[in-house]
């Protein structure tokens, strides 16, 4: 973990409600994809959570949702402003036993952490599928980011307002992989765990006091014991979750 | 050069800096980040007889200037701290430290004492009778003055150690508190504890933390902390560690101008990791702005 001044690059709206940031600076304690970094915003007590969407040597992509008064704050922010951060916070996603045909699910806002991991693991030579959620067409985002990545896309809407109808459980059936990544809703989660054949990982989102395993407010029970989702998660292997 | 050296019943300490138990596990989280030697010590994490998991999540809210908390004590258990965390605290951290003990009934407290207090590292107890969190629990004990004097003489009881109470600050009469515990044998005072505190999420109508109350900590409780403190100083002889909203080095000279020997940061040390360090050290150029040549001099300078 480290703390850093970063410079906002820029802050654009991807759809009504999404918004993707890039901040520039020391990006060396990211250790894996599926990370997310803690934002320390003016007059808020308490820093945000977010999961990175993207990194390179330089620079941090975040895609968030506008949810509450933090994130409202967040997409008013301008390029050029500064922002305070703890960067390489949380496990994030392991890569090594995915097999060749990796499936990787997103929910809404779910879907950022799994960008970069569909990044590495399609430079890896793996052969890689995305199904990504929505509720309906206006709330798309990242699909041509990942279709640019080379994985076969597939967009599911609730209401059937563009590509495949119904939830991501219902692309999931006629899809032929070796093991799954999801982020995303809690319903999102129970459906994919009655639905999945292999093993997979799933990342958990909770309330965080400091975001770095100190205070102990976003504790889980799991099959191997107690666990932090900031530190000791946000990523659990689907053997070990408690559903 | 100015001295911040403090004698804190009869361990001197570099500095009067303490994380406050809570909010810096047992340390090793924060050494990767930096050298927690620095520190004049710290308050481990809220040690019980037994396992707790606490309370169910969110666990959290934020508020205005500070946030409330409901984790509910989690931690090992005394067995696994001794076996497990002290030995991992003791490669990164080569001073005394204080234990912070909790407990549900008078033999819980002694016993997790009487088990602690055989480890070298150990340098004091903190004795918590007052987390707010635990239903039945803590809170009753630190509510009135004779179940905190009973809870402070069987500990006494177990161990010669420098032994402080810390108490709640949700209590009409604080003051009458810390005196039966002086009475009952403690070397020491620690306050507060967190207040008492609740907040509502507008869109589901329903408390934010899933155990509905919490314990409010973070600046905005520091004008309630510097008051107790400032009271209790004139009622007892024993030294009082202050907290209660401290993020600054000038937070750490106003609590030592009411009467606190050492200061304790919490909410703080989960928005800034490095809060302690950085405070440690600004604290000798704030000194120096404000004419203190030796930190002990000014205990209780604003009586």
């Amino acid at each position: 973990m480290t703390q850093g001044l970063y410079e906002i690059i820029k802050n654009d709206a991807l759809t009504s409600t999404v918004y993707k940031m890039v901040i520039k600076g020391d990006t060396s304690a990211i250790t894996a994809p599926g990370q997310f970094v803690n934002l320390k915003l003016e007059g808020k007590f308490l820093r945000r959570p977010i999961s990175i969407c993207d990194y390179d040597d330089t620079s941090i992509t975040l895609v968030y949702k506008v949810v509450g008064e933090g994130t409202e704050q967040m997409a008013e922010m301008k390029a050029g402003e500064v922002i305070d951060v703890l960067v390489g916070l949380g496990n994030g996603y392991s890569l090594d036993k995915c097999g060749e045909k990796p499936l990787f699910i997103g929910g809404g806002v779910g879907i950022p952490p799994l960008y970069n991991l569909c990044k590495k693991l399609i430079k890896a030579g793996k052969t890689c599928t995305v199904i990504l959620g929505f509720n309906n067409a206006d709330e798309i985002f990242l699909e041509d980011d990942f279709k640019a990545l080379g994985a076969n896309v597939i967009v599911t809407t609730v209401d059937g307002s563009y590509g495949t109808k119904g939830f991501v459980t219902d692309a999931m059936k006629d899809i032929n992989y070796t093991y799954f990544f999801t982020c995303g809703p809690m319903p999102m989660f129970k459906a994919i765990e009655s639905t999945a054949v292999t093993s997979g990982q799933y990342s958990f989102e909770e309330r965080m006091g400091c975001g770095f395993g100190a205070c102990m407010g976003c504790s889980c029970k799991t099959k191997y014991g107690n666990k932090r989702i900031c530190k000791d998660g946000p990523v659990l292997e689907r053997e070990e979750i408690i559903w | 050069m100015v001295n911040t050296k403090i004698n804190l019943c009869g361990i001197e300490i570099d500095n009067p800096v303490i994380p406050a138990s809570g909010t810096f596990g047992f340390g090793y989280e924060f050494a990767e980040i930096y050298d927690i030697n620095c520190l004049g010590t710290f308050s481990f994490k809220g040690t019980t007889k037994d396992p707790r998991f606490g309370n169910p999540t969110p666990r959290i809210a934020e508020c205005d200037s500070g946030m409330i908390n409901a984790v509910g004590l989690q931690n090992p258990g005394v067995e696994k701290v001794i076996s497990d965390e002290l030995p991992k605290l003791k490669a990164c951290f080569n001073k005394p430290v204080m234990a912070n003990v909790s407990g549900f009934s008078v033999e819980d407290y002694a016993y997790t004492v009487e088990q602690l207090d055989s480890q070298d590292q150990i340098g004091w107890f903190e004795v918590n009778v007052s987390c707010p969190n635990v239903h039945g629990g803590g809170m009753s004990f630190g509510t009135s003055p004779e179940a905190a004097a009973e809870v402070t003489a069987a500990v006494r009881n177990v161990t010669d150690k420098p032994l402080f109470i810390k108490l709640s600050p949700n209590v009409t009469d604080i003051v009458a508190i810390a005196k039966a515990c002086e009475a009952a044998g403690a070397d020491g005072i620690s306050m507060i504890n967190t207040m008492l505190g609740m907040r509502i999420d507008l869109k589901t109508r329903r408390p934010v933390i899933a155990n509905k109350m919490g314990g409010f900590s973070g600046p905005a409780i520091k004008p309630v902390a510097l008051r107790m403190v400032y009271q209790v100083y004139e009622a007892v002889k024993i030294p009082i560690i202050g907290m209660g909203g401290i993020a600054t080095a000038k937070d750490v000279i106003e609590m030592m101008l009411a009467g606190a020997t050492a200061v304790q940061v919490g909410a703080q040390n989960l928005v800034d990791p490095f809060a302690c360090r950085d405070i440690i050290n600004d604290l000798p150029s704030v000194m120096k702005k404000y004419g203190i040549d030796d930190l002990t001099s000014i205990i209780g300078g604003a009586h």
